[in-house]
């Protein structure tokens, strides 16, 4: 069943005179329950995708529609994990994670045991009266994550939420969220610009062109999890959009050479 | 321990040489008493001062009520009465002001010009004019604490909102949070660093401010007494007057640091 659907997506930015077309004509339609990764070279608009989705920051044309509705504002129902953790400093791991709940007016012991709940679920339990701190990166995305899963958005978001992460803490997250994302079966459009990372985690890869942000390819992943990197498909998978990849990061590299010539 | 010892005896070298040198300076006659005391003729006056001026009469008093009815300590509670006082009226006209004009630029602008032109005005310009709307006493010397107060915690209030991270807004806005909500677990919270350092800021020009207002609309207080003890020339009770207002500043500041370092127990800058 189609949840979010993108038609004729455009973002135009214009900053002291210049004009910079971030997105142009996305078409997306996205499932329930689908993990999607949009896969990119830095600057081609699909964090600003992300943030259209989210209600951040609204398209200059076309529409977004989630469950039929246009985005019009960022909403509970879409939570998004920043790659910066973005947890509030001044509360502990609990409050943090409870945080979402008490603006919804949930009553104080079911906020209780929801906190619990998740504590457990993320390996937090030994961390709940700390502050964010105190914790190590991979921690307190752990915490950002369960800050939005408190919420039971039916919609995740994320925003290259590993990238400032080590890689043996990237690798036991991913785990983590595709057992969180198999248990609950949320929608999770997740951005990155390692190719590794969206093979590992997707269903569906969508390749963005650099500027304008357009989609270049819709890959589907068929190949069976878990997911084994060193397996030959997997290779195969990841030379083909390596090329791709590679290809929007050259012409990027030019465009910008061309700009600034040396 | 003993490194705590030795530490606490470095911090003591110079204090006490200085200290030496000037004692053996007023022994020897360099200077005379009147212009310079030895530090021992200021320590006797501060213990006497420090101690009760009668003896105990149980019928009267209680024996607390005695043992600080010194003449430092009356002047030292007089001054840190008017000094939180002062600053309660001073802060807390500044901190509501101060997070209205952060949070709204419509009010920043309204209010912008007139806290411009009143900010570099001294508080002791304002003395002729305080004495002229209060009188004398305690009135003016809060009026005069309170103005000093003022500007910094409004200062420091308004970039502390001002410069809230735009990622916590964000974050907030996307659990869904309302407009009340968001200022006050968001916004208040992630200024209270700013906030602190201006009350910090604050208490401390209250405290210049009180030592000056007492010299001019009160009787009693530290200021007081040293500006009286100079018309009958006691310098040593001068400078035991002087040394009572260092270590009272001294407490207030640290008194006011403990409470920072336990509101920001979360922010990273106090990390060890």
């Amino acid at each position: 069943m189609t949840q979010i659907v993108a038609s004729k997506v455009q973002k135009v930015f214009r900053t002291a005179g210049l004009e910079v077309v971030a997105l142009k004509d996305i078409d997306l339609a996205i499932g329930k329950g689908e993990f999607v990764c949009l896969l990119g070279p830095s600057g081609c608009g699909k964090s600003t995708l992300l943030n259209a989705i989210a209600g951040f920051s609204l398209p200059t044309g076309g529409t977004i529609t989630v469950d039929g509705r246009p985005v019009a504002a960022p909403g509970p129902d879409r939570g998004m994990v920043f790659q910066e953790y973005a947890l509030f400093p001044w509360m502990t791991v609990a409050q943090n994670i409870a945080f979402g709940l008490e603006v919804q007016k949930m009553p104080k012991a079911e906020i209780a045991a929801r906190v619990d709940q998740l504590l457990g679920m993320l390996n937090l339990k030994d961390f709940r009266d700390r502050f964010p701190k105190d914790l190590s990166g991979g921690m307190r995305q752990r915490v950002a994550i369960a800050r939005i899963l408190a919420l039971d958005s039916p919609i995740m978001l994320m925003d290259e939420p590993f990238g400032a992460l080590d890689a043996l803490t990237r690798r036991n997250l991913q785990d983590e969220l595709l057992r969180i994302w198999s248990a609950t079966g949320k929608t999770i459009i997740f951005v990155t610009h390692s190719i590794e990372e969206s093979i590992y985690l997707a269903d569906r890869i969508v390749v963005m062109t650099y500027r304008p942000g357009t989609i270049k390819r819709d890959q589907r992943v068929a190949l069976a999890r878990p997911r084994d990197p060193a397996a030959a498909e997997f290779n195969e998978l990841k030379r083909e959009l390596s090329r791709l990849v590679m290809a929007e990061q050259q012409r990027h590299a030019a465009e910008e050479m061309g700009m600034y010539p040396p | 321990m003993t490194r705590r010892l030795k530490g606490l005896l470095h911090g003591a070298l110079v204090p006490l040489v200085v200290l030496a040198v000037w004692e053996a300076c007023s022994r020897a006659g360099f200077v005379s008493a009147i212009v310079l005391p030895a530090p021992t003729a200021v320590a006797a006056k501060w213990w006497q001062s420090l101690l009760p001026a009668q003896a105990y009469d149980a019928a009267t008093q209680s024996r607390l009520a005695w043992l600080l009815s010194g003449e430092l300590i009356q002047d030292a509670a007089s001054s840190l009465y008017r000094v939180v006082v002062g600053f309660l009226v001073g802060g807390g006209l500044a901190l509501p002001l101060g997070l209205a004009m952060g949070a709204k630029p419509r009010v920043y602008d309204l209010c912008n010009p007139l806290v411009q032109v009143l900010r570099p005005i001294p508080p002791i310009a304002y003395i002729p004019l305080a004495i002229l709307w209060f009188g004398l006493g305690n009135p003016p010397a809060v009026f005069l604490i309170a103005i000093g107060a003022f500007f910094p915690v409004l200062m420091n209030t308004i970039a502390g909102v001002r410069n809230v991270d735009g990622i916590y807004l964000r974050a907030a806005k996307n659990l869904g949070v309302g407009e009340w909500t968001l200022f006050v677990r968001v916004i208040l919270p992630a200024a209270t660093p700013y906030i602190l350092a201006g009350v910090r800021i604050g208490i401390g020009t209250a405290f210049i401010v009180v030592i000056v207002s007492e010299m001019i609309a009160v009787n009693d207080g530290l200021g007081f007494r040293i500006l009286e003890a100079r018309e009958f020339m006691w310098s040593d009770k001068i400078i035991a007057g002087m040394f009572t207002i260092g270590l009272l500043g001294l407490a207030l500041d640290t008194g006011v640091s403990r409470l920072n370092n336990h509101l920001l127990r979360w922010h990273r800058g106090l990390e060890h």
